[in-house]
Parts: C-alpha cells; structure tokens; sequence
C-alpha cells in the first residue's frame, strides 16, 4: 500500500525547476502533486508523477540527481479532527514523520507522508481504519 | 635602521667569501650527519671536498617537499634529538605534516633576521608591536614574536582572530606596530572603519607577510591606515618569516644571504636564471644546525638582483612572488592542495570524487567553499541526511585543511571535466 515517489535534487539558480518539468512533459509524465523544500543552497523537489520509473530515467540522462522513495499517502476526509487523529496514531506507535505534503484531489484530501518505519505505519492505519490510496489510485485521483 | 650593518651591507666579494665558507662547513657537517644527503651525494659521485665555495653549489643535489615528508618526522635532522629546542609545522597534502626542528642557535638566528626585518620596517625598542599572526605549530607567531623581542619592541602576542578584541587592544595600548597577514590587517581596517575607530590609533607600521598580495593592497593598507608596510617572507623548511624582506624602497625583498644562499633557476631546465629572468627560488641554508637543506626547491616564482640597493644593503633581493610552479594555494595563511582535498573526500568514501574549490576574498578574509556533487552514491530525498552529510564533509575537510571550508552541493557534471587535467580551482582573489 505504498506508493512510489520520486525526488530530484534542484540547484537554487534560475530556471533548473522549469528544466525538470520541461523534460516531464517532454516524455509525456504527467505532476499529480509535488512539494518543494528549499535550503540556502539548494532545493529537492519531489513528486507523484504517472511514470515514476521512467521519469527517473530521463531526469538522469539530463544530468539530475534522482531518486525513487516509497512514500504513503492517507485518505483523510474533509471533517475536522482528522489529521489530528493520524498523527496521534502515529505517535503512539513511535514513528516519526520526515516529511509531509498534500496530494492534491476533487473532494477529500490525501496527505503524503514519509515514515520511519512503512511497514509498521501502514500496518497500523489500516487497523485504525485509514483509508490509504495506492499508486495507480494515486495517478488518477484527479480522474 | 640598520640592524647589523656588518652582515647586511658587505661587499658582494665578502658576501661571496662568507658564504663559500659556510657553505663548505655545512656540506661537511650534512654529509656525516644525514643519512639522505650522504646517499644522494655519492649517488652523485661527490664528496664533501668537491664543494670549495659557492660555485661548486650546482653539483649539490635539490631537496623537495616530498623528501621532507619522505623523512617524517625527524629523519632530516643533523643534530641529535636532544640539541632541538623547538619543532614547527606546517599541513602536508596528505594528512602527514613537514616537521621543521631548530636547535637554540637556530632560534638564534631566527631572532636575528626577524629583528633585522623590524629594525628595516623601522621599528625600535620604543614601539609596541601586536602579533596578529596565529601561534602554535605555525611559524609565523612565534617567530614574529622572538624577533620583536629581541629586537627589544614591547610584544602583544594577540595571535590572529577576535577582531573586537584586537581593535580594543590596538586602541588601549597605543599599538604602533603590527605583524600579521595583509589580509586580516584589511578586515581590522574595515572594523576600525565601521567603529569610527580609524583615527583613534596609532598604528606607524604593519610586517606583513604569509600570502601572496599585490602593490594595490599594499597602497589601501598604507593610505586608509597612513602608515608604511613591508612585506616580510619565509617558508617554516627554510626557516620561518624572516628569510626575507623589503625596506622602506619597496624596491624587492632582501634575503639574508649570510644564512640563506639563493639561486632562481629555470623551473624546467634546472639551470640559473639571468638577474631580472623569472625562476624558481631555490634555497641552501648556510647556519642551520637542525634542519640543514641543500638547494630547497621552494616552487615559488621570482626573479632576483644583486644591485645594491639605494637604502645601502647590498643583499640580494627578490622580486613580488609571479605565481608558483605547483598548485599549492595559500588560503589566511594557510597552505592548501588542492590534492589534500581530493584526499580527504576519497578517505571518507561518501562523495564523488568530482569537487571544484573556489577561493574567494569578503569583507578582505579569504573564503574557501568546495563544491561536491549529489550523485546516486550519496543521495538522499531528505534534506537532514544531505545537511548532516555537507556537515560531516566539512568537518572532514577542515580536519585536513586547518581550515573553516563551506560546503556547497550541485547537481551532478555541473563540475567541469576536461580532458587531462581537470580544474579543480577558481581562485578569483586575483593575487597575481
């Protein structure tokens, strides 16, 4: 119940971010969602993408550092309370979170979440009853 | 003034007299006592006797850096260990350090030539001197330091950094003299600048020394601060500062060639250069009892003259250093190849091995930052790995340098490669 994710190591100087996407479509890879952190010196980028393989592999022969990593992304419904529920799950099981952005969707909003610990975090949202999306679902969510 | 007028302006025949004398002494005391030079020697087919003056100086064989190294850490020594009072250092490119020994002469010596340069800078016993160069393994405090005393100047040994505090003890002790790198004497002026400070000290006379600079720093230093600086130079294998200086003509460096015998040759040929022809500086120590060196190739480019100058020294000086014959930087002071670096990230095992070093000058200090590419080895999406990784590269690197470095990631082949010889420096301090 996983899904892959792809990040792109981004230099901070004018136009590598448009270089990325450029190839992207280039290739014909559709961006379901993405998140950029930035840092002083540079930023990494990283994104749901239709074909993460393939997008690694074009990024690679275009001279960026790309990697896949295996990422969750929980189905959180719109109504208050909800990610605050998640989280205390996750911290009652000891796992911590590296990072988070939302995918983004028509009504309810997924949350894209790199764990510790996968297994054991998936594990234990499907036993509180989470709704997890899986890749192909995550590729079409915006149908 | 003059320190030993004697020595410093005899005639160029009595300079060559006391110099093949020295030399023949020396060649004899080397041969009995150092293994190296006995080999090399009668690898040459030459004995001690073959060496009757300063002419026969072409048939002794060249002393590197490597052979220093080669020799870690003692093994050059012609004195027994217990005759050295004081070791020295200075960083290797490959982790090892070139150790240099003195014995209580040697430290002699050294007090004699930095004295000699002060009294040229026109210091005295009535002047309070503040050594701003760093003490400890290198040879540029201390040495600075012995020399001022012996010259009889009141010392401030503030060795380098906390500039505040130097500023406020410049200003306190009505500082009239200063020993440290031209570079750091530019950032105190700034700092003196931002303070409002500039006219509240008494600054008269700076001996600066341990990096290359150029005339148009010299002229900032000596306008902002109205004052007059030398330029003072030496290398810890030969010495230390000291083994040569200008006078208040600026016209070159004299070389205290009653201790230290130079010759500029041609890099490639090994032959000697005409006066005024650029050259490799090469030196043979003629006074040193610990650390004694035939023909030390010093890789730095200059040419020399015998004319006597118009200040009455007749020593030989040397003109403003053109560059050298390696890629050896000199970074606050601190010497650097480029290969330390490339060693350091190999040692480590976590980076590629493609990095570009990128010198720079701010606020007049010398900024090392080396870039290192992100590639499939070391790669990670989350940011605190590749922050906690240009950390530990850092640390590394300043471990082996001596030297703060920042680290900067790119993306992989933004690090030119070139066919051969790759460029692994920009140095954009224009020095030369």
């Amino acid at each position: 119940m996983t899904i892959k994710q792809l990040s792109v190591f981004i230099e901070n100087r004018e136009g590598s971010l448009g270089e990325v996407a450029q190839k992207l479509a280039e290739n014909r890879i559709n961006i379901i969602s993405l998140s950029l952190a930035d840092t002083s010196d540079y930023g990494m980028l990283r994104m749901i993408v239709s074909d993460p393989k393939k997008a690694k592999t074009v990024l690679k022969e275009a001279g960026f550092s790309a990697m896949i990593t295996e990422v969750i992304a929980v189905k959180v419904a719109n109504e208050m309370g909800n990610l605050s529920q998640l989280l205390n799950c996750f911290a009652d099981m000891n796992i911590s979170i590296e990072y988070m952005y939302a995918l983004a969707t028509n009504k309810d909003a997924s949350i894209i979440m790199k764990i510790t610990d996968v297994e054991k975090g998936v594990k234990t949202l499907l036993d509180k009853g989470f709704e997890l999306v899986c890749n192909d679902e995550a590729v079409k969510i915006n149908g | 003034m003059i320190w030993n007028e004697a020595k410093e302006c005899m005639s160029r025949d009595e300079m060559r007299n006391l110099q093949s004398a020295r030399l023949v002494k020396m060649v004899s005391r080397v041969y009995h006592n150092v293994e190296f030079y006995r080999k090399k020697m009668q690898a040459l087919g030459i004995e001690p006797g073959d060496i009757k003056g300063i002419e026969d100086l072409n048939k002794l064989p060249f002393t590197t850096k490597q052979d220093l190294r080669d020799n870690y850490p003692f093994g050059l020594f012609a004195v027994p260990k217990s005759e050295v009072v004081r070791i020295h250092a200075s960083s290797g490119t490959t982790g090892k350090a070139t150790v240099v020994g003195y014995t209580r002469k040697d430290i002699a010596i050294w007090q004699e030539c930095v004295a000699r340069v002060l009294a040229m800078a026109g210091i005295s016993k009535e002047d309070r001197m503040q050594i701003s160069y760093g003490y400890g393994l290198f040879t540029g405090g201390m040495g600075l330091h012995y020399g001022a005393e012996n010259l009889g100047a009141t010392v401030i040994p503030m060795s380098t950094g906390n500039t505040k505090k130097q500023i406020t003890m410049m200003e306190d002790f009505e500082c009239t003299a200063i020993a440290c790198t031209p570079s750091y004497l530019l950032h105190i002026i700034d700092a003196l600048e931002e303070a409002g400070k500039l006219d509240k000290i008494k600054l008269k006379t700076a001996v600066l020394g341990a990096e290359p600079w150029t005339e148009e720093m010299r002229n900032r230093i000596e306008t902002k601060l109205n004052i007059t600086a030398h330029d003072i130079y030496g290398l810890s294998e030969v010495m230390g500062p000291g083994v040569a200086a200008d006078c208040k003509y600026h016209a070159g460096m004299h070389i205290y060639e009653d201790h230290f015998l130079p010759e500029v040759l041609n890099p490639d040929t090994l032959e000697p250069c005409k006066e005024g022809e650029l050259g490799e500086l090469v030196f043979t120590t003629l006074t040193k009892e610990a650390l004694p060196l035939f023909r030390y190739r010093t890789k730095d480019l200059t040419s020399i003259t015998y004319e006597k100058c118009q200040c009455g020294r007749t020593l030989a000086r040397i003109s403003r250093f053109k560059g050298r014959t390696d890629d050896m930087l000199v970074i606050r002071g601190v010497n650097v190849f480029p290969s330390q670096i490339e060693a350091a990230l190999m040692e480590m095992g976590e980076t590629s091995p493609h990095y570009l070093m990128i010198v720079d000058r701010v606020n007049n200090l010398d900024n090392l930052e080396v870039w290192v590419e992100v590639d499939e080895a070391f790669f990670s999406d989350e940011i605190r790995k590749l922050e906690d990784l240009t950390k530990k590269i850092a640390h590394t690197l300043q471990q082996a340098l001596g030297l703060a470095v920042k680290v900067k990631l790119v993306e992989p082949k933004t690090i030119e490669r070139s066919e051969g010889k790759a460029k692994r420096v920009i140095d954009k301090r224009n020095l030369i």
